[in-house]
C-alpha cells in the first residue's frame, strides 16, 4: 500500500526533506552539526554565505504562514540563493491551474528547489513525487502530518540548552492532535533517543492511540511536569478542529495552560519552547513566555541555521544528478 | 619521504624567521589559520612568535567552488575570528598550496568579516599544481611532486606523509 520513500535519490542520499519519520540518528546529527556552522554566519558584517549562488529557491504556500515563509526566505537570501515567492493561496489554482501545471512551470523556470507549506496531509510528499529527478524539496508544513524543519530547528535547541537527549524528560502540553510540530518532534526526540517523552491534553486532543508514537499520555500537567527538562507548549489550532469537543480558551488554560506556578514543578532549569505563534493566557501564561527559561526566541534565530543546513545539504546531494541530467541534455539525450 | 626534505620543525624555523618582521613592527597583526591542517600550524607560529591577537580559525566549506560538482564538504567547525580584522594585517596560514582554490575561498570569507589592510599568505609546503594566480609569500619548503601525490601533515609529532593517491 505505501510507497517507498521518495526523500532519497538513486544515489541513496537524501534528495528532499519530507518528513523525520525514517531518517536515523547519524542524519539528524549531520544536520545540527551544520546548523552549528550556520550559526556563526547571521553575526559577521555580510550575513550571508555564497554557497547556492545561482540556485533559484520558490516558496510555494498553499497555506498562509508568515513565519516559515520568512524564515525559508531569509535562509534562502543568507546562501545567496535567488527566492521567489510564490502565493499559491490567493492565485494560481483558483484560476484553474492545476497543482501539476504550476510545479512545470515552475520547472521550466529553472527552479532548483521547492519549499511547501500546504494544508492537506500528503502534499510534499505528493509534489517530490512529480518533479524532475534534478529538483529539491522541503517540505514546510503540511497538514496535520509533519513539519521536519520545526522538528529540527526544535532538537538543535533542545541539544544546544541541554546537551545529550539521552538524559532528558520531555513535556508536550496540549493539541497533540492537530499538531505537525509535536509529530515531528516527537519522530526526532524518538530517534535520538530522547529519555522520557510526556504528551499533556485532553483526550479529545490527542491522536488515537497516541501511546504508539512513542510517548506516555497524562491528563493532569501537574504530574507531567515533574522532574521535566524540557516543556514544550503548542498552539491550539482552532481552524483544524471540526466536530470535536474542544475546551474553551480559558478552560484550556486553567487545566493545561503553562502558567509560572506550573512550571515551578519542572526542574529548575528546564526550558521553555513554543513554535509560535503564542496564545498568550491560552496555552502559556505571558510571563512564562518571556521569562527566563524561555528559549522560544532562540527556536527563531537556530530555525534560520537549521533550514540553511537543510537547504545545502540536500541541494548539495543533488548537484551530481543535476550534472549528470545537464551533460545529458547537451549530449541530446531525452530522459523523458 | 625524499631524503633531503627538511623536518617540519626546520620548516616551521623558517616560516616564523619569515614572519618575525611583521610582528615586530605591527602588534594588532592577526594569524588566521585555515581548518583544519592550516590551524595547526598557525597555533605553533602564533605562540611561537608571541602573537597577541586571538588567534583566528576559518572554516571554507560554504566558500569552496566545487559545490555544484560534489556538493556539501563535511563540516569542521565554525569560523572563529574573535579579534576585529578591519584595517588590520592578516597573517593567512595553511599547510599546503596547491591549486589555490582553498586560498581565494579563505580569503572571500574574510572578507565577509571585515576590510583588511593586507594580507600575507604563509603555507608549510608550497607545491606546483596552480590552477590560480596565488602563490605564497612565506613559504616552509617549496616541493616538486607529481600531480597524483598527496602531502599529509602529522600533528604530535610533526611529520609530512607524502604518498601517491589512491
Amino acid at each position: 500500500m505505501s510507497l517507498p520513500s521518495p526523500q532519497f535519490n538513486s544515489l541513496g542520499t537524501l534528495q528532499h526533506f519530507l518528513t523525520l519519520d525514517g531518517l536515523d540518528k547519524a542524519t539528524l546529527t549531520s544536520i545540527m552539526d551544520t546548523a552549528e556552522n550556520f550559526t556563526q554566519v547571521g553575526d559577521r558584517v555580510i550575513k550571508n554565505v555564497p554557497l547556492l549562488r545561482g540556485k533559484t529557491v520558490a516558496n510555494l504556500f498553499f497555506e498562509n504562514s508568515t513565519r516559515t515563509r520568512t524564515a525559508f526566505e531569509l535562509a534562502a537570501k543568507r546562501l545567496s540563493a535567488d527566492l521567489l515567492n510564490v502565493d499559491l493561496v490567493t492565485s494560481s489554482t483558483t484560476k484553474g491551474e492545476s497543482l501539476l501545471d504550476t510545479l512545470r512551470v515552475l520547472e521550466s523556470l529553472q527552479c532548483d528547489m521547492f519549499i511547501v507549506r500546504h494544508g492537506e496531509s500528503g502534499a510534499a510528499d505528493f509534489i517530490a513525487r512529480h518533479v524532475k529527478p534534478t529538483v529539491n524539496v522541503v517540505n514546510g508544513g503540511d497538514g496535520q502530518a509533519s513539519h521536519p524543519t520545526q522538528g529540527m530547528l526544535d532538537m538543535f535547541t533542545i541539544r544546544q540548552h541541554k546537551g545529550a537527549f539521552e538524559p532528558l524528560c520531555v513535556v508536550i502540553i496540549g493539541d497533540i492532535r492537530h499538531s505537525r510540530v509535536a509529530r515531528s518532534g516527537i519522530a526526532a526526540l524518538n530517534t535520538l533517543g530522547a529519555g522520557e517523552i510526556r504528551v499533556v491534553g485532553p483526550r479529545t486532543l490527542m491522536p488515537t492511540n497516541v501511546e504508539s508514537l512513542g510517548v506516555t499520555w497524562y491528563s493532569d500537567v501537574d504530574v507531567a511536569l515533574k522532574d521535566a527538562d524540557v516543556i514544550m507548549g503548542l498552539r491550539l489550532q482552532t481552524e483544524r478542529m471540526s466536530g470535536i469537543t474542544v475546551p474553551s480558551s480559558r478552560e484550556f488554560f486553567s487545566t493545561y495552560g503553562l502558567t509560572r506556578e506550573r512550571l515551578s514543578l519542572a526542574k529548575s532549569d528546564a526550558i521553555v519552547m513554543h513554535p509560535g505563534p503564542t496564545n498568550r493566557g491560552v496555552e502559556i501564561a505571558a510571563d512564562v513566555a518571556d521569562g527566563p527559561q524561555s528559549v522560544i526566541l532562540d527556536q527563531v534565530t537556530n530555525g534560520l541555521a537549521v533550514r540553511m543546513a537543510v537547504m545545502s545539504t540536500i541541494m548539495g546531494n543533488a548537484e551530481p544528478l543535476r550534472e549528470a541530467s545537464s551533460q545529458d541534455a547537451s549530449e541530446g539525450v531525452n530522459r523523458g | 619521504m625524499h631524503v633531503d626534505t627538511p623536518t617540519v620543525e626546520q620548516m616551521l624555523d623558517r616560516m616564523q624567521q619569515q614572519l618575525a618582521p611583521f610582528c615586530e613592527s605591527d602588534p594588532s597583526v592577526v594569524m588566521i589559520g585555515i581548518k583544519t591542517g592550516g590551524v595547526s600550524v598557525a597555533a605553533a607560529l602564533h605562540e611561537a612568535l608571541g602573537i597577541q591577537t586571538p588567534l583566528g580559525e576559518l572554516n571554507i566549506s560554504f566558500y569552496r567552488d566545487d559545490f555544484s560538482s560534489v556538493g556539501l564538504h563535511p563540516v569542521v567547525g565554525p569560523s572563529t575570528l574573535q579579534a576585529p580584522i578591519d584595517g588590520k594585517h592578516i597573517l593567512l596560514v595553511d599547510d599546503v598550496l596547491s591549486t589555490g582554490r582553498t586560498v581565494r575561498a579563505a580569503m572571500n570569507e574574510i572578507f565577509d568579516f571585515g576590510r583588511p589592510s593586507r594580507i600575507t599568505l604563509a603555507v608549510l609546503v608550497q607545491r606546483d599544481g596552480h590552477e590560480l594566480p596565488i602563490r605564497a609569500d612565506v613559504v616552509g619548503e617549496n616541493m616538486n611532486l607529481s600531480d597524483s601525490a598527496h602531502v599529509q601533515l602529522n600533528t604530535n609529532p610533526w611529520s609530512l606523509d607524502i604518498g601517491e593517491r589512491s
